[in-house]
């Protein structure tokens, strides 16, 4: 049904950390390649090898240049999915009822056998999140990989998402935001959590952590202390001879 | 917001053929015989054909029944009701008109109101989009009901209700221009604020996250060509409800004239709705930085 469940269990989720994210794609990568054989329909690509190819992704990295008020520009990697939005206009939208949202654990999924593909989910969310796959014709978008997290196939440290299991620098964290104590309860509480767009009320369960504030550039020259050698010895013999010449 | 000929066909002929069915089924206009035959099947025929056009755009339109599930949330779901329920609810009154049978028009006229109803839902499809601020207001039905009312009138050729329609329709669709031109900027989102990085500084992109464009580009990142739109504006005006207001106020009430003005009047829909698509912008091209914002 698409009405939104009043309470969730869990609130699975991710954090995101721009101040870690070097924008290398490993997740997009990641993520098509575990999505793209596992749960529902495949994620196809269109002209992949030509000159405009295009396909269907769970998963963008944005790449942004932030010029602060005093100092340099920084460039800072933004990686945009599925936020599992407790109140998602993109559940309450779907005539089908295709479109749901777990109580369990707050997981935003399509049944894609009930999915008519008329794309107003996608529409509805202010992110987007969700694209129609071009060649099966239903809606695509991140699941949290929950064929992974409650897999018991996969060894323990593989039940999280693809996206978060790749990812080399640790910039992407998933846990339960109904626990206080939880990783990524503590981790929003710490530095600052915030969710995109706040005043569409869609209450997003994934929170971003801004980047840090970047150290003072140094205004000396690294070779300062190079500048600066006092010569001894037969070199600061020489130096003196050379210098009473000069 | 991509505006595909099939929500365009949808919303504009299904607009004008319930409106058409309001008419009849109030009984403005009371052809008997043949006539009748000839008036209920344009007006059904503009409703199904709307709506079947809707379903062209549909990924997988052999599930299309499904739709039918989710009335307490959706307004998709409440407009494939509201519509079908219509189209039987006045059915007896056109087999009526049509056979002689003289059966009571009550049913007509709860008909008719409920054509009103069907594309209030079918407005509120848009309208209830948040992410896209010149769609999410008061504005969009009234426009949509107003060009109910002047379609319907037109081709039911009623003088009084076409003047009627044609001036609420002036006034919808600048009212709709108006509240929409600057609605993007009110909602006061910018790719800053989209993304949570106006905390740091001033954003703009650095490199796209793709190479082409996406699903999310082709439906949602339309964008228009100003010279387009100073265009076409005049030519909704002009056509939907300006001309047709002139042609029959002037010129002898004629059925020629009314087919000549409701002609004018879909051209002007057409434009218009073409308009409502193409000039929609939805807030998820700010992470593009293709939205002005």
């Amino acid at each position: 049904m698409t009405q939104l469940p009043t309470h969730t269990d869990k609130k699975l989720g991710l954090v995101i950390d721009l101040d870690t994210c070097v924008g290398c794609q490993a997740c997009v990568t990641a993520c098509k390649g575990w999505n793209d054989q596992g749960y529902g329909a495949e994620l196809s690509d269109q002209n992949p090898y030509g000159s405009e190819p295009s396909g269907t992704f769970l998963n963008r990295v944005h790449s942004y240049q932030v010029q602060p008020d005093v100092g340099a520009a920084q460039i800072v990697n933004f990686p945009r999915s599925c936020l599992h939005c407790e109140d998602a206009p993109c559940v309450t939208v779907c005539p089908t009822g295709a479109s749901y949202k777990r109580t369990e654990d707050g997981i935003v999924l399509v049944n894609e056998d009930a999915c008519i593909g008329c794309g107003l989910c996608a529409w509805a969310c202010p992110y987007g999140a969700r694209e129609l796959d071009q060649a099966v014709g239903v809606m695509k978008k991140c699941t949290l990989c929950v064929d992974r997290i409650y897999n018991e196939n996969l060894p323990e440290e593989d039940r999280e998402p693809a996206c978060v299991r790749t990812c080399p620098t640790g910039a992407r964290h998933f846990g339960d935001f109904a626990d206080p104590e939880s990783h990524v309860s503590k981790l929003v509480a710490e530095r600052g959590g915030y969710d995109l767009m706040p005043d569409l009320k869609t209450k997003p369960t994934n929170k971003y952590l801004a980047p840090r504030k970047k150290d003072v550039p140094q205004e000396a020259s690294l070779l300062a202390p190079l500048l600066d050698i006092q010569a001894t010895g037969f070199a600061g013999w020489l130096d003196k001879v050379l210098g009473k010449l000069g | 917001m991509n505006p595909a000929p099939s929500v365009i066909l949808f919303t504009v002929l299904s607009g004008m053929g319930f409106g058409l069915l309001a008419f009849l089924g109030a009984g403005f206009v009371q052809p008997v015989g043949w006539l009748a035959f000839a008036h209920w099947g344009l007006g059904y025929a503009l409703a199904v054909g709307g709506l079947a056009a809707s379903t062209f755009h549909l990924g997988n339109p052999q599930r299309a029944l499904r739709a039918f599930t989710q009335w307490k949330t959706s307004w998709l779901s409440r407009e494939a009701w509201a519509a079908v329920l219509t189209l039987l609810l006045l059915a007896p009154v056109a087999l009526s008109d049509w056979l002689g049978l003289g059966w009571p028009r009550t049913i007509g006229l709860v008909g008719a109101l409920a054509c009103f109803g069907t594309v209030f839902t079918t407005s509120m499809i848009y309208a209830q989009i948040a992410a896209v601020p010149r769609w999410n207001n008061w504005t969009v039905p009234a426009m949509f009901l107003s060009f109910e009312l002047t379609g319907g009138a037109l081709l039911s050729g009623q003088t009084l209700p076409a003047l009627i329609g044609c001036l609420a329709l002036i006034a919808a669709l600048y009212a709709h221009k108006a509240v929409g031109d600057v609605a993007f900027a009110k909602r006061g989102q910018t790719l800053g604020k989209a993304t949570g990085l106006h905390i740091v500084g001033a954003a703009s992109v650095f490199e796209q996250p793709h190479t082409s464009p996406n699903y999310l580009m082709r439906e949602m990142i339309y964008v228009v060509a100003r010279k387009h739109v100073m265009r076409l504006w005049p030519i909704a005006f002009g056509a939907a409800a300006i001309v047709p207001a002139v042609l029959v106020a002037v010129l002898p009430s004629h059925p020629l004239i009314f087919a000549l003005a409701a002609l004018g009047h879909l051209t002007g829909a057409l434009a218009s709705r073409w308009l409502f698509f193409a000039q929609a912008e939805h807030v998820v091209g700010l992470y593009y930085g293709q939205r002005q914002g």
